[in-house]
């Protein structure tokens, strides 16, 4: 279970206050506008913004003083989640091994996750060789890969179509969570939060209590109204 | 709604030491000199000639290359024509081309005997004298007034080419609207930029002018060293020079930094005006011109060289393997000392890396002699002060072109690299050595160019034994050996640009993603 405990974070004269726990294996969306909080919350979470007051933990055990490097947590960013002088395989690679000093087991890791996100036989592919939904799914198998169990998204597929966005929402379901990992995933879009099981409202600076996709889908926060104003 | 993640560069303690190291060892090289003064140097009213003509010789080049430069980098946005990426090419050349080369080659066309005087005396013209403050300042716009272009066209390159369609399309007139305030931004960077070379003008000065009249505060620094060995006149010769040079960086620290591989240079605007002949007949004049001024020299060094292979003494061969150890060395030395900064990267870092900018590499190496002194016999090691102290003085160049582009990736890369725990080793090896492959090669070509083709240091220590190519020219151009002398300037000149054109292709070729 991922625990945010009365988090308290602020960056400049923004502050943004969290509280909530995320069992493990679900996926859970943020939504709210701009300006918000989603992207300082993720970052606080990442551990490239520290925090002021409160206790962040996974399984009962605090990880809000270790390093980025150190957390249970794995990050999709909105871009740069590939290094485009490295192959897909590779790329994966760095999640087993940041020296790339990878086995031949390790290797057979890379191939069979590449291969569960639909890119099999594509690991010696540069990142600009493969499409934007392909290169999402390249950092997916990285995620898989690690044996981080927590993932944060930041607003991932933001670039992509309708279509490849419900393909890899489906991915992230299907393979991801599958795993038993517990995804937090920022969006702006409603659409997301359809396939997710809890969802976060966060404007303000407040990020509400989680309540599950449906509760959410029938009567959207308050708060929100003025977000999804027509 | 992105906040920006806190970059995280590799070898973060590596580049405080490197920055203070930096720090520490020109301020110990000043300190050594003057500690070594007898009794308190003072300023003769030579000093201050040298002080008055360094400042006036700088404004003069500086004024000149960058007024010339806007007509020339007006036409060059505006017209597409047969060689024009041949002009550019050779427009890049006097930034590496070696001062003694150029000097030469400027000799051939503009010397007593050369090409224009001929021409002169046949139409019953009195003669041009090359030496003195003219020639000084000839020779700094032949090398400065290519930069200046380049910076200026850099500008005009950047306005969007819709902005002009949009005056057209309103008649507004382009100058006001458009050029000028682009000119007013980006002119007093090239101006600044110029003055600041010249300022520290060492070779020009010491083959072209020197006398009472015609001696730059390096030279000066030079004379009392090596003819009067006046060592505390020369720290405080140094120590105005410092300042002055604090001033004029801390100006060019204000502007920001630019990239010298300016990519903008292979762009021409596409645009409707100066159409009408007088305009065209005008850029064609421009570029004429600065073509003739800018390829006649080299042309003239290609072919006194070729004459001169024949003439070349035997000592060139070893002195083209000390030069070739000499530059390779001072490129390694700066393009690391670089990159541990621009790792790194911020305000404190980027003052260390300019800081060669403003301290005479006489004083410096003088300092390490000196300092060497203390623990070796520092005579044998003339070849290694050079190396050391010409990695220093191409490292702001070096910098400038690693630091923009490692702060680039460092925002891209570093949270990515953070998040997967990416030891610095790892980081370098795994991400900024393969990304910052094109600026380490420009890098490591340009301080290996430049320190090839460096008559600085090694004139003031390098014993009969030890000369580079550039110090052996400078001997035999003293002794006027002019065929031989060619020769050595035709094989420096290959030496340089194959140094250059090495190391910077080396960055491109096979360069992924």
């Amino acid at each position: 279970m991922l625990e945010v405990k009365a988090l308290r974070v602020s960056d400049g004269d923004f502050t943004l206050s969290a509280d909530f726990a995320l069992p493990q294996g679900s996926l859970t969306v943020v939504i709210g506008p701009s300006g918000g909080g989603k992207s300082t919350l993720l970052s606080a979470i990442a551990g490239f913004l520290g925090s002021d007051a409160g206790q962040m933990l996974w399984g009962g055990v605090a990880f809000g003083g270790a390093d980025p490097g150190a957390r249970p947590v794995s990050i999709l960013f909105q871009d740069n989640n590939l290094f485009p002088h490295l192959t897909a395989a590779l790329n994966v690679g760095l999640a087993l091994n940041p020296r790339l000093a990878l086995s031949s087991q390790d290797r057979a890791k890379i191939a069979d996750a590449l291969t569960q996100v639909g890119l099999s036989g594509m690991g010696d592919r540069l990142p600009a060789t493969l499409s934007g939904g392909q290169q999402g799914r390249v950092a997916l198998a990285r995620i898989l890969v690690s044996q981080r169990p927590v993932v944060l998204m930041d607003e991932p597929f933001a670039a992509l179509g309708p279509g490849q966005r419900q393909e890899m929402m489906a991915l992230v379901r299907g393979v991801l969570c599958a795993a038993g990992k517990t995804v937090l995933m920022v969006t702006h879009d409603p659409q997301d939060a359809a396939g997710a099981d809890y969802v976060i409202a966060l404007a303000d600076g407040r990020a509400d209590t989680p309540i599950s996709a449906a509760r959410f889908a029938a009567a959207p926060p308050e708060r929100l109204a003025g977000y999804f104003r027509k | 709604m992105a906040r920006s993640a806190r970059p995280l560069g590799p070898a973060r303690g590596a580049a405080a030491v490197v920055a203070l190291a930096i720090t520490a060892l020109f301020v110990a090289a000043i300190a050594m000199l003057a500690a070594q003064a007898q009794g308190a140097g003072r300023l003769g009213p030579a000093d201050w000639a040298a002080l008055r003509f360094t400042l006036w010789q700088a404004l003069w080049s500086a004024g000149l290359s960058a007024g010339l430069a806007v007509p020339l980098a007006r036409a060059l946005a505006r017209r597409r024509f047969w060689g024009r990426g041949a002009l550019m090419l050779v427009m890049g050349a006097p930034f590496i081309l070696p001062v003694i080369v150029a000097v030469l080659g400027l000799l051939a066309v503009f010397g007593r005997a050369g090409v224009l005087n001929v021409a002169l005396g046949a139409m019953g013209l009195p003669p041009l004298a090359i030496y003195g403050f003219k020639g000084v300042v000839l020779a700094h716009v032949f090398f400065n007034l290519p930069l200046a272009t380049r910076l200026i066209l850099g500008g005009w390159a950047s306005i969007p080419a819709e902005r002009f369609r949009l005056a057209q399309s309103l008649r507004l007139p382009l100058f006001p609207h458009i050029e000028r305030p682009m000119l007013r931004a980006v002119v007093p960077g090239a101006f600044v930029a110029v003055f600041l070379i010249c300022l520290t003008s060492f070779a020009v000065a010491l083959t072209l002018g020197g006398g009472p009249r015609a001696t730059t505060i390096e030279l000066a620094i030079y004379q009392a060293v090596r003819f009067d060995f006046d060592l505390g006149k020369a720290a405080l010769l140094a120590a105005l020079q410092f300042g002055i040079c604090l001033i004029a960086a801390s100006a060019m620290g204000l502007l920001p930094a630019r990239d010298l591989r300016d990519g903008a240079m292979d762009r021409v605007v596409v645009r409707w005006d100066g159409q009408d002949t007088a305009a065209r007949v005008t850029d064609a004049l421009v570029i004429l011109l600065a073509a003739v001024f800018l390829i006649a020299p080299l042309l003239a060094v290609a072919f006194s060289g070729l004459g001169g292979f024949g003439a070349m003494p035997a000592a060139i061969w070893p002195a083209l393997g000390r030069t070739l150890a000499v530059a390779l060395a001072a490129a390694c030395i700066a393009t690391g000392l670089a990159l541990t900064l621009a790792l790194r990267g911020g305000r404190l870092v980027a003052v260390a890396g300019h800081l060669p900018l403003a301290v005479s590499p006489f004083v410096l190496g003088m300092g390490l002699f000196l300092m060497l002194r203390l623990v070796v016999n520092p005579l044998p090691l003339a070849l290694v002060i050079t190396a050391l102290a010409n990695a220093l003085a191409a490292l702001p160049l070096a910098y400038r072109a690693l630091a923009p582009e490692a702060r680039a990736v460092r925002l891209a890369y570093g949270p990515l690299a953070a998040s997967l725990a990416m030891p610095p080793a790892a980081q370098l090896r795994h991400l900024y050595l393969p990304r910052l492959r094109r600026p380490l090669g420009f890098a490591l070509g340009l301080s290996a160019a430049l320190s090839a083709g460096d008559l600085g240091i090694v004139a003031l220590f390098a014993n009969p034994g030890q000369e580079t190519l550039p110090l052996l020219m400078y001997q035999l151009m003293g002794a006027y050996r002019m065929e031989a002398a060619g020769g050595v300037a035709l094989l420096l000149l290959g030496l340089s640009l194959a140094l250059f054109w090495l190391f910077d292709r080396g960055g491109r070729i096979d360069a992924r993603g």
